[in-house]
């Protein structure tokens, strides 16, 4: 028997807005527990909600992205369910008219483009962080996170394998960064999925019982947390049993799902209208305003990079790929006048070391000038490209400046023709053997002369002086 | 107000101090600010004028009204030993125009109530009948005021718990337009509903109250962008062509027979000062109270949610996991009244009933909304009695019957559900027990009930009775 695999997703994409969705608290990373917290986040009696505008511009921004329904006219409910680090014992959330409705995204299937329908897009809070193990007998909280703004994306229920899952978050992720609209830092959190993954026989119309993995945050997690789902399901039901509806947590070091909690035993959520805030409307001018400054998307950068900066299609291409590559790539653009080279340099070395470390450039100890300062060492001849990459290693651990390096360790390029003459000259004198078998005809012996060039010099004689003298003298 | 040039705000907060202590069999205060109030009284007095009608007034706040530093316990024992860190915005207008805290005020426990029997401090009496409930929730506040403790006071009103305390206690209270007050710090019964105001002997000193309470607060959300009128401009405007609605729906014929009568002789001296009387009609009335019986509870079934045990106010001790921390402190630290209002808003608000009972109440409540704005069409206020009784004995309501007591609030509850503001005044005496006459106005038009009510207190002495206190 051969089985179908349908999968939606629901996205948590945290909003990169300063402060929170309800409250004037900031919502920067990493602080010390409990300290981006005011008396709204903490729930107290008698404390009432305000919206920060902020995020509905930046959840707007992507429903134009996606070509969605914007309901200028939205509003908040409670969901109500109890927990620890969920202060006011309810979650403001929009259930009824959400912010964003339909829109399409799509992503790179196995065999072209696939464009994924997209049900809706509505704003939330965060709750907090509960930590169990740092305390002993005790569990402490964490509210930092609570009342984070979040854009809950829902995807229709048409991704059929683990390997589109990770293409719709990969265009999801390239989308929301793009937008502005999210950091898009999947190991702070900042985008994570719900899977419901359900499979039915081949052919048939209604869809299998479905089970919800909660909380992924890495693309290769929602591969193999999905693969795993598919495998068991078809096992369940080959055995003859049915699949349970429930809740499925992944855990990435026994590469398994585990059931978290049966729908049997789910919370009714008792939502209702929030009375402590009055609908949202945002007003044609608003909307006008996000359109006006609508920030542009890859395949336009591709084109105007071509344009721009002469790029070739394929490098303007993996350029804009990335967000915060086509940033680093635009700011370094404009201290350097070499953009080929320029290119060149972030789709190779700067690339490749970041391929290793798995880090996004503006993660890395990279900045732009000395990137910039790089190119133009190199560009105008200070130093080659082969020190180039030597000084490139150096700037990747310790952040230091091209010509800091230079300087310290003596690296600059010697293009002084008398200079290069007269090393040639001792290498000619030192190998006599090998000139009279090059000028016997062994052509090859070339390199070798320019190895004892560069030996004698660390690698900094111009290259291209190098072969021309070292030819010039060879010919006498 | 008081003009107290002949007397300075120490001495005045001394001898009002000197009266809670007197009076305090009253019950009617949960805590006490007697260092800070004096301290305040003093710097007042060191101070080289007072620009404000307010100055150095002392006040009675509903324990319902965060105060920074200050315990706030909504009369329940889960907040016993809650000291907010801020200051609700309506309090601290109050105390910006000058005005000094006396104490926090004895309430229903989290504003569910009509007598004050559910406070976990204990019953309020009435100053006018000992044994007897001040009515509720604002009982304590009501009682204050009519005692003569302080001369103003600040209440929040639900679904009558400004106007009812005040009918019962002899005083003048009014409830505002939902959103003239912002609720911030306010601690929430039904977020739709409530309202902050004042409880004061008259209307021109609630109208001087309602000025320093109301306006904007970008902290709430639902308060109204709305210019504050100054409240004291017009309030001796003359009667003479008032248009004045008379319900027809509310059947005064079960009305106890001498509430009616004041009724009517009010209806009278209207009349004598030119009003004109006109019946009208509401529709939907009658639905008033079993919407409110939804909404309300379903809104504070959510908004109690938050008195958890987790982050403050009272927790169970011995739990064993999180779910018994849950169970053991809301289990203990909720009194029976509020209990069963979670319970049914939990009820109204679960899967399969939210539409046939949260969701239809809110269609009612539109339908009503729509008959007072169809009404006000042809009047410029209405008038009820505030309540269908007089103050009753403890004990003597709703302990078989909860709805009997939900009753009392037949004529006030309908305002909140239309976000109306109404006032409160007294208009005699029934079996030697104050009675309430309520004036309704429209959208945002505290002014004109005001003034109708300045101009029933300049030409009627019913606002100057007083209790004997002889039996505190």
């Amino acid at each position: 028997m051969t089985w179908e695999t349908v999968i939606g997703l629901e996205t948590h994409v945290q909003l990169s807005t300063k402060t929170k969705l309800f409250s004037r608290a900031s919502t920067t990373f990493g602080k010390s527990p409990n300290t981006n917290v005011n008396l709204i986040d903490c729930g107290l009696p008698g404390v009432l909600p305000s919206v920060n505008k902020e995020a509905f511009y930046k959840a707007i921004r992507f429903g134009m992205a996606v070509g969605a329904q914007i309901n200028q006219t939205s509003i908040f409910d409670r969901k109500n369910y109890f927990y620890a680090d969920l202060p006011k014992g309810y979650q403001i959330t929009q259930m009824d008219l959400p912010i964003v409705l339909g829109g399409t995204i799509d992503i790179e299937a196995g065999d072209g483009i696939k464009t994924v329908n997209i049900t809706r897009a509505h704003l939330e809070e965060d709750a907090g962080k509960s930590i169990h193990d740092e305390f002993d007998g005790y569990s402490a909280i964490d509210l930092n996170r609570a009342g984070t703004p979040l854009l809950e994306i829902v995807s229709e229920p048409e991704i059929s394998n683990a390997k589109e899952a990770v293409a719709y978050m990969k265009a999801m992720h390239q989308l929301v960064t793009y937008l502005d609209v999210s950091d898009g830092n999947m190991a702070q959190g900042s985008l994570r999925c719900d899977a419901n993954v359900s499979i039915r026989k081949n052919g048939d119309k209604e869809l299998g019982t479905r089970t919800e993995i909660k909380n992924i945050n890495s693309f290769k997690f929602v591969e193999k947390a999905i693969n795993f789902e598919i495998k068991r399901q078809i096992k369940v039901l080959e055995s003859g049993e049915k699949v349970t509806q429930e809740t499925r947590l992944y855990d990435s070091v026994k590469d398994e799902t585990r059931p978290m909690r049966s729908k049997e035993f789910a919370n009714d959520y008792r939502y209702f209208p929030e009375p402590d805030l009055l609908p949202v409307v945002i007003s044609d001018e608003e909307m006008q305003k996000i359109k006006d400054e609508f920030p542009e998307l890859p395949n336009e950068k591709e084109i105007r990079y071509q344009k721009q900066f002469k790029l070739s299609a394929y490098d303007a291409q993996i350029i804009a790929s990335s967000k915060s590559m086509a940033d680093f790539f635009e700011s370094a653009a404009k201290q350097t006048k070499n953009y080929t080279l320029l290119s060149n340099w972030l789709i190779g070395e700067v690339s490749a070391y970041l391929n290793k470390e798995l880090i996004e450039i503006n993660e890395s100890k990279l900045n732009v000038d000395n990137v910039a300062m790089l190119i133009n060492r190199i560009d105008d001849q200070t130093i080659s490209g082969k020190i180039g990459k030597t000084i490139f290693e150096e700037m990747c651990i310790n952040g230091t400046s091209p010509d800091e390096i230079i300087e310290s360790q003596g690296l600059k390029q010697i293009s002084d023709d008398g200079a290069i003459e007269e090393i040639i000259d001792t290498v000619i004198k030192d190998n006599s053997p090998q000139v009279k078998a090059y000028l016997e005809g062994k052509d090859k012996l070339f390199g070798f002369f320019v190895g004892q060039v560069m030996k004698l010099t660390q690698g900094k004689a111009n290259p291209t002086a190098v072969n021309t003298i070292l030819k010039e003298k060879l010919k006498k | 107000m008081l003009d107290h040039k002949s007397i300075s705000s120490s001495e005045l907060i001394q001898e009002t101090f000197r009266l809670a202590k007197q009076y305090q069999d009253l019950n009617c205060f949960v805590t006490m600010n007697e260092d800070r109030g004096i301290k305040k009284a003093h710097s007042i007095d060191q101070a080289d004028s007072s620009h404000s009608q307010l100055s150095g007034i002392p006040m009675a706040q509903k324990d319902l009204f965060c105060t920074e530093g200050l315990r706030t316990t909504c009369s329940s024992k889960i907040l016993s030993n809650f000291i907010p860190p801020y200051t609700a915005t309506a309090v601290q207008k109050l105390e910006e125009a000058g005005s000094i805290i006396v104490g926090k005020t004895n309430m229903d426990e989290f504003a569910m109530g009509s007598s004050n029997e559910t406070s976990y401090f204990g019953n309020v009496h009435n100053p006018w009948r000992k044994g007897y409930v001040p009515g509720g929730s604002s009982g304590g506040s009501a009682a204050a005021v009519a005692a003569g403790i302080v001369s103003a006071a600040t209440g929040t009103d639900t679904g009558g718990s400004i106007r009812q305390p005040a009918a019962h206690c002899g005083i003048t209270g009014l409830k505002p337009t939902y959103g003239r007050v912002s609720r911030w710090g306010m601690i929430a019964f039904a977020s739709s509903l409530d309202q902050a105001g004042p409880l004061a002997r008259t209307a021109e000193d609630c109208a001087i109250l309602l000025n320093a309470m109301s306006g904007h607060d970008l902290k709430d959300t639902t308060s109204l962008d709305v210019e504050t009128p100054d409240f004291l401009a017009s309030i001796n405007q003359p009667v003479k062509g008032l248009k004045i609605g008379i319900i027809k729906e509310f059947d005064l014929g079960d009305l106890d027979s001498e509430v009616q009568a004041r009724f009517e002789e009010s209806k009278n001296l209207y009349e004598k000062l030119g009003a004109e009387f006109i019946e009208i009609s509401l529709p939907n009335i009658s639905a008033s109270v079993p919407t409110y019986y939804s909404i309300a509870p379903a809104e504070c079934s959510s908004n109690l949610s938050r008195f958890d045990g987790v982050r403050f106010g009272h927790r169970a001790d011995n739990t064993e996991d999180l779910n018994d921390l849950y169970i053991k402190s809301r289990s203990e630290g909720f009194g029976e009244e509020v209990k069963r209002r979670i319970l049914i808003g939990t009820y109204a608000l679960s899967a399969g009933y939210y539409d046939a009972y949260y969701k239809k109440a809110q269609q009612v409540r539109r339908l009503i909304k729509n008959d007072f704005e169809e009404a006000f069409n042809s009047v410029d206020l209405m008038m009820t009695p505030t309540s269908p009784n007089t103050a009753f004995a403890f004990g003597s309501k709703g302990a078989q019957n909860p709805i009997e007591l939900y009753l009392e609030d037949l004529f006030t509850i309908s305002s909140n559900l239309a976000g109306l503001p109404a006032i409160s005044i007294p208009h005699g005496m029934v079996h030697s027990l104050p009675s309430g006459l309520q004036l309704i106005g429209n959208f945002l038009q505290e002014d004109k009930i005001l003034n109708a009510a300045h101009i029933f207190q300049q030409n009627s002495e019913f606002h100057l009775a007083k209790p004997s206190m002889e039996d505190f």
